[in-house]
């Protein structure tokens, strides 16, 4: 979904702008509600026995990742941002992974196995 | 001196400057919940059997909290288009319900979910005392079923001054419910609804006491991690308020009335901010609540 363009400063595209938002606007309820019925299929996830705990987390990752992603893309609106965005994203991307490769570190210690 | 490119993009960066320097911010602040939860995975990989609590935060109370957020989540982008297509009445509106929804998730956090736990203890027993507890636990039947065992009895408890008071023997634990039926297989899992504690009274004497705490972030390495994050997610919701509420009082109105788009974009940083702690909160909640 793209944002929706910068305001006309002509007022004859005004009218055509104003309809252009309210289409996103639709979108935004949808997503909403696609969230709301992701947090309640969560919850009943979480009482269904996938075999080990190791798996039950796995899948509530997994949901929760698709709504975090659905909140970036569509309200944050990275679905569709300039680059220079991107670049910043990337970089702290690649740095929380370390910090989550530190556990990694420390959990197996392969400095001293 | 005007501030510069609050409206129009700056050339080299092709961004006007709160966006790019609300995403600098956001960045920062990935860094700092990813170390927490990085603190988390590691505190829950270290826990030893038994000693990572399932089951006793309130499940409908955080969903209820969830919804409400994802709903103030709509709201504020709703108030954003409303202003790009200068309405400012829906404007208005559409950010005292935001403004609501943070308060409502305050509120119940702050007197509804932390004050229970302050007054909700866990008697953690030492290992050769387990058995004799035996009625209470049910790690005979846990140990067969490959379950993890219980060492902790929890509920009210009902002489608090035993705590203090050298004299006093033992303490008096109106039990949770799953202390009570510890064989029932409907208690191998957390229950959905929050089931307070009963009047059924355990004596369990000091000797075959480890410690005895609150379900305060001195309990556990769980609620330890429970209250640091929820609590920097709360502050951040708070933030957030404070900041709605600024937009959305008459001096905002004539900013709006001075520069429409730049209200706008005010609204747009701003409403960042509030999904970050939105997409935050996403992770919370099945971390701690469900998992």
């Amino acid at each position: 979904m793209n944002n929706p363009p910068d305001i006309a400063q002509d007022p004859a595209e005004h009218e055509e702008y104003a309809h252009n938002v309210q289409k996103h606007v639709r979108g935004y309820l949808t997503v909403g509600a696609l969230l709301l019925a992701f947090t309640g299929i969560t919850v009943a996830l979480s009482y269904v026995d996938f075999g080990t705990r190791k798996a039950n987390i796995g899948v509530a990752m997994l949901v929760a990742t698709l709504k975090a992603g659905l909140v970036a893309a569509i309200f944050m609106h990275l679905a569709a941002e300039k680059r220079l965005i991107y670049r910043v994203l990337i970089f702290t991307g690649f740095f929380v992974l370390g910090l989550f490769w530190l556990i990694f570190l420390a959990w197996y210690n392969p400095v001293v196995r | 001196m005007e501030i510069p490119y609050t409206i129009s993009t700056r050339p080299d960066t092709g961004l006007w400057n709160a966006k790019i320097g609300i995403w600098l911010f956001l960045a920062s602040e990935v860094m700092l919940f990813g170390g927490l939860f990085s603190a988390y995975v590691f505190l829950r990989l270290d826990a030893q059997p038994g000693e990572w609590p399932h089951g006793l935060l309130n499940v409908p109370v955080g969903t209820m909290n969830t919804a409400i957020l994802i709903m103030s989540s709509v709201t504020v982008v709703l108030a954003w288009a409303a202003l790009k297509m200068r309405r400012y009445n829906a404007y208005w509106w559409y950010m005292l319900a935001t403004i609501m929804c943070g308060i409502i998730f305050l509120f119940v956090k702050l007197y509804y979910e932390w004050p229970q736990k302050f007054e909700h203890y866990g008697v953690f027993l030492k290992p050769s005392a387990l058995e004799k507890y035996e009625q209470y636990l049910g790690n005979n039947r846990r140990t067969e079923k490959g379950m993890e065992p219980r060492i902790e009895i929890s509920g009210h408890l009902h002489n608090p001054e035993a705590i203090k008071d050298a004299n006093i023997k033992e303490y008096e634990i109106g039990l949770d419910p799953v202390y009570v039926d510890p064989n029932n297989p409907t208690n191998d899992r957390p229950h959905f609804l929050y089931v307070p504690p009963t009047d059924n009274i355990a004596k369990i004497d000091k000797e075959d006491v480890e410690r005895i705490d609150s379900f305060g972030p001195w309990h556990s390495a769980y609620f330890a991690s429970y209250f640091t994050i929820t609590g920097l997610h709360g502050a951040h919701v708070l933030a957030g308020v404070l900041v709605f509420i600024y937009m959305w009082l008459p001096v905002s109105k004539r900013l709006y009335q001075h520069n429409p788009e730049h209200l706008a974009n005010r609204v747009e940083v701003s409403g960042l901010f509030w999904h970050f702690v939105d997409l935050v909160w996403i992770f919370v909640f099945p971390l701690f609540y469900l998992l």
